[in-house]
């Protein structure tokens, strides 16, 4: 599904701005992984750079996803080709509906696959069903796109689409930040729901809130660009007890 | 994208600005073909000889031309909008050139300018308008023919009379002469006194007591002959507790040289009637290097009686320069004035344009939105007046100007002014600018949309407010026209 090997990124066109500093991780087809880590260990930076987001260059390492390197490839292939990022921050589009925006996007999906293009009918009964299913209020699907939504239904609104596009990939970044319990309750039983044996998410996240309701099959501890500890649900439960504090020890960057 | 069918809602004129048909025989030299380079007194009576036209015409023709001579020396031509142009050589154009024979022009499709026919597939021109809009000659019988002869029944029932406005100063004259100039004096502006003295078509319409037209009335201008300049007039009357919907556009893309074209519409809403008025304007706007384009200079004018409403609707994305204000003067107790614009500018356009609501009856109310779109070096300029006179008690108006950025050489500018002579009126005005954001850009993308029509989304997206103003068929033409537009400007 996903290989990654040896990733070293950049903010581009900034000196000393190594952020990933040789991450590898390999994604089996259906599995959970959880991506943990504090604060500026490069978790969105990761997750931005596996989208393709142009404000980062990669130096050195490869992506290889479904088979093949995404290396050039650009976000909206990365797209079509089943890569799913749930943004820790969803962008606001002033007049842009979410029904034409999400009609739009599974369209270019479907022909940049080869596959027809859904009917509006078609398109509006699936919207609709998905609606109902992550339970997002309706009223707010007659706004602009993230428009005066709140956190929670912003996150909402992410889920909407992750249902609708059915990524084989998806990347949740941060989802579970600014959540309270019934969003988070809402965005973990969307992610279970979506669970298949051909479809994998990893969870960039920096406690283990949402594990405990998204149960990860691999867990990975990020510092400094790098996962230094990988093991199973046990990592994140000592993340929850301890805090960062050993691996920051172990692995912090060579001081000066 | 599909392309969108007329609805049999609407009735289309197809208004060759440079081919006058001409039905009445000459007074005058009726060999002549073209009158001769220049603007003279002859010229004048040349054009209206050859329009057939009454006396009074004339005669008023020459009041503007002498009135016109007098701005010139005194050197009225108006300088105080933000558009840069070269020196206008008022004698070196012709004012006249005689009407182009159909058999001259393309004699099918198959003949038509490659590069028109992709504009007219990006921007889903109908089929039947594409022929049109192209100058072929085609036969009578063609489809939006019979259903334009249908309507026309029906609107003669109806008392509504849509024709030229050269048909409508045989036909109808004493409505011609009666609004002539009442809304837009010819003594008005620099460019209006021109196109009083030099104008060669436009549309009319009439739409008598009570009548509320139950079709669009729709008008394609087009420019054709090199080297002339471009003046039509439009008249248009909502007679009492009328309704109208008319639509203005041109959306082919015609190569040439500069050219000026200096309009007038004139629209006169009386007692408890509306006018909405719609303007997709696309005149060719000068190449990627600023070579060429027309220089649309366009007095646009509104009378609004008691309890009466004009409402304005512009998309406006061609032209090399943009100098236009449609306004309306809100006389009556009560009437209401709107205006809605999307300008878009793009490579070196410029474009100065807004509006004047001019509040002189009681509780009368206006609401303004401008959205000004500046790309590549284009230069957008909102500038609108506000103004209440005293005895415009408890009137409102409602200003919203913004301004989107694409790229780092464009330039967007906000010129509000202001004025009020009334206690009890009340103005909000609200202005933004912005830019397209990369976050924006990056979220379309990563859920799949490229990044071209990701652009063309959020701009259109942007414009909502004021597109939405436009009748539908327009609406998908006009979001097309931005695209289209802005090519080369994003990714």
């Amino acid at each position: 599904m996903l290989e990654v090997t040896d990733l070293h990124a950049q903010v581009v066109d900034m000196e000393d701005g190594e952020i990933l500093k040789g991450l590898s991780l390999k994604v089996n087809p259906g599995e959970v992984h959880a991506i943990m880590g504090p604060n500026g260990s490069g978790k969105s930076t990761f997750a931005n750079v596996l989208a393709g987001r142009t404000d980062y260059e990669v130096t050195a390492g490869d992506i290889v996803f479904e088979g093949e390197s995404i290396l050039e490839a650009a976000p909206d292939e990365r797209a079509h080709k089943g890569l799913f990022l749930a943004f820790q921050y969803p962008a606001e589009i002033p007049g842009v509906r979410p029904w034409q925006f999400l009609k739009a996007a599974l369209d270019a999906k479907h022909e940049a696959n080869g596959e027809k293009k859904l009917s509006v009918r078609d398109f509006s009964k699936l919207f609709d069903s998905k609606v109902d299913e992550v339970k997002i209020n309706p009223d707010l699907m007659k706004r602009s796109l993230n428009e005066g939504f709140s956190g929670g239904e912003k996150k909402r609104n992410e889920m909407l689409q992750l249902a609708i596009l059915e990524p084989t990939l998806a990347v949740l970044d941060e989802t579970d930040s600014g959540l309270d319990v019934d969003a988070m309750r809402i965005v973990s039983d969307a992610v279970n729901a979506l669970r298949s044996p051909d479809r994998s998410f990893i969870l960039v996240t920096h406690y283990n809130r949402l594990l405990h309701h998204i149960k990860p099959d691999v867990v990975h501890v990020l510092v400094d660009g790098r996962l230094v500890e990988t093991g199973g649900p046990e990592l994140a439960e000592e993340v929850e007890r301890d805090g960062y504090k050993r691996f920051l020890e172990e692995h912090a960057p060579a001081s000066a | 994208m599909t392309t969108p069918s007329k609805t049999p809602q609407t009735i289309s004129r197809t208004t060759d600005l440079s081919e006058m048909e001409y039905k009445w025989g000459f007074v005058t030299d009726v060999d002549a073909e073209i009158a001769p380079k220049g603007l003279s007194e002859d010229t004048v009576r040349f054009i209206s000889a050859k329009k057939n036209e009454p006396e009074w015409l004339l005669e008023w023709r020459l009041k503007a031309y002498r009135h016109w001579l007098t701005l010139q020396e005194s050197d009225a031509e108006p300088k105080w909008a933000k558009v840069e142009y070269p020196p206008i050589d008022y004698q070196d154009m012709y004012y006249y050139s005689a009407p182009k024979s159909p058999e001259d022009g393309p004699k099918s499709m198959d003949e038509v300018d490659p590069e028109l026919l992709e504009a007219f597939d990006k921007l889903g021109v109908p089929l039947h308008e594409r022929e049109k809009l192209a100058g072929v000659a085609v036969d009578a019988v063609f489809d939006s023919v019979s259903v334009a002869t249908t309507f026309a029944d029906k609107l003669e029932e109806l008392g509504i009379i849509f024709c030229s406005f050269n048909e409508a100063v045989q036909n109808h004259p004493e409505l011609v002469k009666k609004y002539l100039g009442s809304v837009v004096p010819y003594t008005d502006n620099f460019f209006a006194t021109l196109n009083s003295a030099v104008f060669s078509d436009g549309s009319f319409a009439y739409v008598p007591p009570g009548v509320k037209c139950p079709i669009e009335l729709m008008t394609y201008f087009r420019i054709n002959t090199e080297g002339s300049g471009q003046f039509e007039r439009t008249l248009i009357i909502a007679d009492k507790d009328a309704y109208v919907s008319y639509l203005e556009g041109c959306t082919a893309p015609i190569r040439r040289t500069s050219q000026l074209h200096a309009a007038v519409v004139e629209l006169v809403a009386l007692d408890d009637a509306e006018i909405k008025y719609s303007t997709v304007q696309n005149w060719f706007p000068g190449t990627k290097d600023g070579v060429g384009g027309v220089y649309n200079f366009v007095t646009k004018r509104g009378r609004a009686d008691r309890n009466s409403k004009i409402s304005w609707t512009q998309v406006e994305t061609g032209s090399a320069i943009t100098w236009k204000y449609p306004s309306v003067i809100l006389r009556g107790d009560n009437s209401v004035g709107e205006f809605y614009s999307v300008a878009l500018t793009n490579n070196h356009q410029q474009a100065d344009t807004g509006t004047k609501m001019i509040h002189i009856g009681k509780n009368t109310k206006s609401t303004i939105v401008s959205k000004g779109i500046s790309a590549g070096q284009g230069q957008n300029t909102y500038r609108g007046q506000v103004k209440i006179m005293p005895g415009a008690e408890n009137s409102t108006n409602h200003t919203q100007c913004d301004s989107l950025l694409i790229g780092d050489r464009c330039g967007a500018h906000t010129v509000p002014y202001i004025e009020v002579q009334n206690p009890t009126a009340q103005l909000e005005h609200e202005a933004s600018t912005s830019k397209v954001s990369d976050d924006q850009l990056f979220y379309l993308m990563q859920r799949g949309i490229s990044e071209e029509e990701a652009h063309h989304m959020i701009i259109t997206g942007w414009s909502r407010d004021v597109i939405r103003e436009l009748p539908f068929e327009f609406a998908m033409e006009a979001s097309q026209l931005l695209k289209v537009s802005l090519e080369g400007a994003v990714g």
